[in-house]
């Protein structure tokens, strides 16, 4: 029997590791009754799989049996893979052991659709349901959504989980009739507009009862595939920016599509676009920590983001007007927007001139990259560099300049690229 | 000019900041008694701990300073690095003198510099939390070892007694030589005469409950399968988790079957 659990966990682990999230913070579950674990606060990074990314929860498959077909999945219909299930107790039970251990901080609960959308997301309620009640398991749980889902079930998913999550994969919908067959925008929509709704709802019903229980505390999050359609970064970074005005969405991840599949409703891919799904990243920070405007960063002029330098760097070499930017007066906002320096850095900043005026010592000191700064600030009137470079001048000297370390990866991706155009 | 010498706990780094302040005399180094060089040319005071004085200096500072900023003194502490008491009296000093609080004040050194050795023993603690992994044993101990690169098992107790309330536990630091245990209402400080584990951290098989092996084996399967080799990037997987980590870590071990 053992032996069964090891194959199954080989094969449902293998199908969901495609799906990016494995965040485990934001959470305010305490252990009240003397139960097993908590989820307050950030959440931690057991491990790093060989590719870098952080290994958070234990992600796996309920079942990988799907009666759908997306092109871009590999648990679709037609592939020809090992399918498995898993029963509701071995599920409950590799939970339970893995966090004993210390090895995870909870489950990501996800399926392929078997039979129907209801009865699939009914398991998965019943497993949740399972782990709080009868376990009192106060660990991260992330359930995601079945496209179709009743919303009484969503109801009560809510009601075990820290978070939910529908992935829209393909960034519009045009890609979505192509690669998803038996999936369309109102099915995955809908799930999510209950869902914000719910969460709005239930923050009004503990603003007047604290006792009320909470739903899905942990907010939720969507998916979007990039590079498996046509859709350019301006289309992706506005549904984004969207999403997150209109669902209230805690985050949206982007997959840089992996060629897992030779199914041949898709692009050919020489390689996942690695480099592109971080400059998508970094806009979306810009958005959500930064202040920046999806139109600043993207527009028709500017369909694609830079993939040789950051988002950033882009928006302030395409606006010279506003800077440079001097350290000791401006404001807050206008830090914010200066190449090489992030959120922390110009809090420091903001906090330590009120006790003295900062040399470019101190900033270097305070963990400023000065390498990109240097263009676009002063301090106390002086300036870094000699004179007023152009645009190109500024671009070509941190890309090409002094100290500049470019990885291998970008120059491996941009070399691909340039084959590819 | 004297150097100050201390028994290396926090009260003693305390009672020697008060002692310098009564004797009206600059320190040019703080140091453990174990660490006095003889023969400097500057006196020597041995400083004796003594908790009331050390009191006064922690109560004083949380007049000046906010009381997360003072946590981050003691947490700076912990890294045990030979400079670490000697900025610490200077921010006292600073925090003593000034009427506004310093703890922003970036642009000063030791403000600056505490803050970052502050950051770093976060870290640790924080990798700890992440990268601790429990052995059961048969009769339901939950074991593991430890061994950081600062001394953060104080801080990471909290964490560990929340989180597992309900199973014994214990983390045993062999770098420093002692653990925490607790027993299903309590943390304790506890020493072992002789290291139970091995190398690796393993616990011998006889006294391993009768599945703790297949839930390690469980564990690396997992830890196999959700990688996705086409995405394979090395560099950033070593920045994440630094090879000295590796040593106590199950998914790490040579596979088991």
């Amino acid at each position: 029997m053992n032996d069964k659990v090891q194959e199954k966990l080989k094969i449902l682990a293998d199908a969901a590791k495609y799906d990016v999230s494995c965040s485990s913070s934001g959470g305010k579950r305490k252990n009240q009754n003397k139960g097993l674990g908590n989820a307050e606060g950030m959440g931690i990074c057991h491990s790093y799989t060989e590719d870098g990314r952080c290994v958070s929860l234990l992600k796996i498959l309920l079942t990988n049996y799907c009666i759908f077909d997306c092109a871009y999945c590999v648990t679709r219909r037609s592939n020809d893979i090992k399918r498995a299930a898993f029963t509701i107790d071995e599920v409950v039970n590799l939970t339970l052991n893995f966090y004993r251990r210390n090895y995870i901080e909870g489950l990501f609960l996800s399926s392929g659709i078997f039979k129907d959308s209801d009865y699939t997301m009914e398991r998965l309620v019943r497993i949740a349901k399972k782990l709080r009640q009868e376990h009192k398991f106060n660990g991260y749980i992330h359930l995601k959504t079945i496209p179709g889902a009743s919303e009484d079930l969503i109801k009560e998913a809510g009601l075990y989980a820290d978070r939910l999550s529908v992935n829209i994969e393909l960034p519009s919908e045009l890609s979505l009739k192509a690669l998803a067959p038996e999936k369309n925008y109102p099915q995955i929509l809908q799930p999510m507009g209950a869902i914000s709704r719910e969460l709005v709802q239930n923050k009004e019903e503990r603003k007047l009862f604290k006792m009320a229980p909470a739903f899905a505390p942990a907010g939720q999050s969507t998916q979007l595939i990039v590079g498996a359609s046509a859709e350019n970064d301006q289309q992706i970074l506005h549904l984004s920016s969207q999403l997150y005005q209109d669902y209230n969405l805690k985050r949206v991840y982007y997959s840089g599509y992996v060629p897992i599949s030779d199914d041949n409703r898709l692009p050919v891919l020489a390689a996942t676009p690695v480099i592109r799904e971080n400059r998508i990243y970094q806009a979306d920070w810009l958005l959500r920590f930064y202040g920046f405007g999806v139109q600043e960063l993207v527009n028709d002029f500017y369909p694609n983001l830079d993939l040789e330098i950051d988002p950033k760097l882009a928006w302030a070499l395409r606006n010279l007007h506003f800077f440079p930017v001097e350290i000791n007066q401006a404001d807050y906002e206008l830090i914010l927007r200066i190449p090489g320096i992030g959120v922390k850095s110009a809090k420091k900043i903001v906090a330590a001139r009120r006790f003295t005026h900062l040399t470019f010592d101190h900033l270097h000191k305070i963990g400023v990259v000065l390498k990109r700064a240097k263009y676009f600030i002063t301090c106390r009137g002086q300036s870094l560099v000699q004179k007023d470079f152009s645009e190109e001048v500024i671009r070509r000297k941190i890309i090409f300049g002094e100290n500049s370390v470019r990885s291998a990866l970008v120059k491996q991706q941009l070399d691909l690229f340039q084959q590819a155009g | 000019m004297s150097v100050f010498s201390y028994d290396g706990t926090f009260e003693g780094l305390l009672t020697a900041i008060f002692e310098i302040y009564e004797r009206q005399e600059e320190p040019v180094a703080i140091v453990r008694y174990a660490d006095v060089q003889p023969g400097l040319f500057s006196p020597i005071i041995e400083v004796i701990t003594d908790l009331v004085k050390a009191e006064r200096v922690w109560v004083g500072l949380g007049k000046k300073v906010s009381h997360a900023a003072r946590t981050h003194l003691y947490k700076a502490f912990l890294a045990e690095q030979p400079r670490v008491p000697l900025l610490i009296y200077q921010y006292a000093r600073l925090a003593f003198a000034s009427t506004q609080s310093i703890e922003e004040n970036f642009a000063t050194d030791c403000v600056r510099e505490l803050a970052q050795i502050n950051k770093q023993v976060f870290r640790e603690s924080h990798r700890m939390e992440a990268f601790i992994r429990f052995q059961k044993t048969a009769d339901d101990l939950f074991y593991a070892t430890i061994a950081p690169d600062f001394n953060v098992l104080p801080i990471i107790s909290g964490h560990f007694e929340k989180r597992y309330a309900d199973q014994r536990w214990l983390i045993y630091d062999t770098k420093r030589h002692f653990g925490l245990y607790y027993d299903l209402e309590k943390v304790a400080q506890i020493c072992l005469d002789e290291e139970v584990a091995d190398r690796s951290g393993r616990l011998p098989a006889n006294i391993l409950e009768h599945q703790e092996t297949l839930y390690q084996q469980l564990w690396q399967t997992y830890f196999h399968h959700i990688n996705i080799p086409e995405r394979k990037n090395r560099k950033l997987h070593l920045r994440h988790i630094p090879l000295r980590y590796w040593k106590y870590l199950t998914e790490k071990q040579p596979r088991l079957s």
